[in-house]
């Protein structure tokens, strides 16, 4: 599928469901650019929008979940690949809290987000709600901070 | 075909005086079990990132470093003279080589190899998780400068670290508070 087509393709899926607010999964919103097919999506909707991905459009594999400290905000980063027809897509959400990020877990959606969020938890801060064992994966326990944050600081960081 | 000596590295460090039923060997203690000793430094396997590639490469057919009688590397610290730092030393890194270090059975020796456990790299200044230079955590022999530094870069380094210990006291080594 072209780009194109992939991005008609869930217009058409998500866009019947728009007709009935109540019941509306949500909105995924495009943006021209990039690598990849990039669609915003509010994060009180998030769960309800990957899963509606996984589980109609076949986006079976997160390749990558990761986050982006833009100092105004944060942006959660989710990379689906569907394993048949090989499209790929990413799925953005933006945090607007920028003292004490969250957004709800989707590693009951794809299990490999267990790790990936435990990691963007332990580097950027962001906590995951409904996250089973969200703990610091790769630093010491009592680590203060986060150290991917723009704003971290440290004794051990030389300035160039 | 008459044999340079010169250029097939240091000789035994003695002379032999020839008798009726062979030679009578004159030479200091120092000097013979600094001999065996340089000519028989096993390294441990140890590679943090891209300098190990150098150092394997070093180690491998092409350069061989067993010519100079680093001849296996070897796997536990308890086997082994002479730790070569390859690659970037982190936080959570740091008291793993601390204890490698302490668990090598004296005498030993360090090799800095490459920029990142001189200085903690050129690029890992303005970050959390890297030990600028791993002489904060062991004292190091000889260090190597490079990006990362080439096999006969390594060579050269591992040759003068030989010099170094031949040139040692052995018997009348000073007693270092560590």
């Amino acid at each position: 599928m072209t780009r194109e087509e992939l991005q008609s393709a869930i217009t058409a899926s998500f866009g019947s469901a728009q007709d009935d607010p109540a019941s509306a999964p949500a909105t995924i919103t495009f943006e021209e650019g990039g690598q990849f097919l990039n669609g915003n999506v509010d994060k009180a909707n998030l769960v309800a929008v990957m899963k509606k991905l996984r589980d109609e459009l076949g986006f079976d594999y997160l390749f990558c979940l990761t986050c982006v400290d833009w100092k105004t905000h944060f942006t959660m980063m989710y990379h689906l690949r569907n394993m048949k027809t090989f499209d790929e897509l990413v799925i953005k959400s933006k945090i607007e809290d920028v003292t004490a990020p969250a957004i709800d877990t989707v590693s009951h959606l794809w299990q490999t987000a267990n790790f990936h969020e435990r990691e963007v938890w332990d580097l950027f801060g962001v906590k995951f709600y409904n996250h089973p064992d969200l703990r610091r994966i790769f630093l010491d326990e009592e680590w203060p901070g986060f150290p991917l944050r723009k704003n971290y600081e440290d004794a051990n960081m030389i300035e160039l | 075909m008459e044999i340079d000596q010169k250029k097939m590295g240091d000789p035994f460090p003695g002379t032999v005086d020839p008798t009726a039923d062979g030679g009578i060997l004159v030479t200091k203690l120092d000097d013979a079990i600094n001999w065996a000793r340089a000519n028989s430094l096993w390294p441990l396997v140890f590679g943090t990132s891209c300098c190990a590639i150098e150092m394997m490469s070093a180690a491998s057919a092409k350069h061989d470093w067993s010519r100079f009688g680093f001849e296996v590397a070897r796997a536990t610290p308890r086997q082994a003279d002479l730790i070569i730092v390859a690659g970037t030393i982190v936080m959570k890194m740091a008291p793993v080589l601390k204890r490698l270090y302490d668990q090598m059975a004296d005498p030993k020796y360090v090799i800095a190899m490459g920029a990142c456990t001189i200085s903690g790299g050129p690029f890992f200044y303005n970050t959390y998780s890297v030990v600028k230079g791993v002489d904060h955590v062991i004292p190091v022999d000889v260090y190597i400068p490079g990006c990362p530094p080439r096999p006969e870069a390594l060579l050269h380094a591992m040759i003068t670290l030989q010099e170094k210990i031949k040139n040692e006291p052995y018997f009348r080594k000073p007693k270092i508070a560590l």
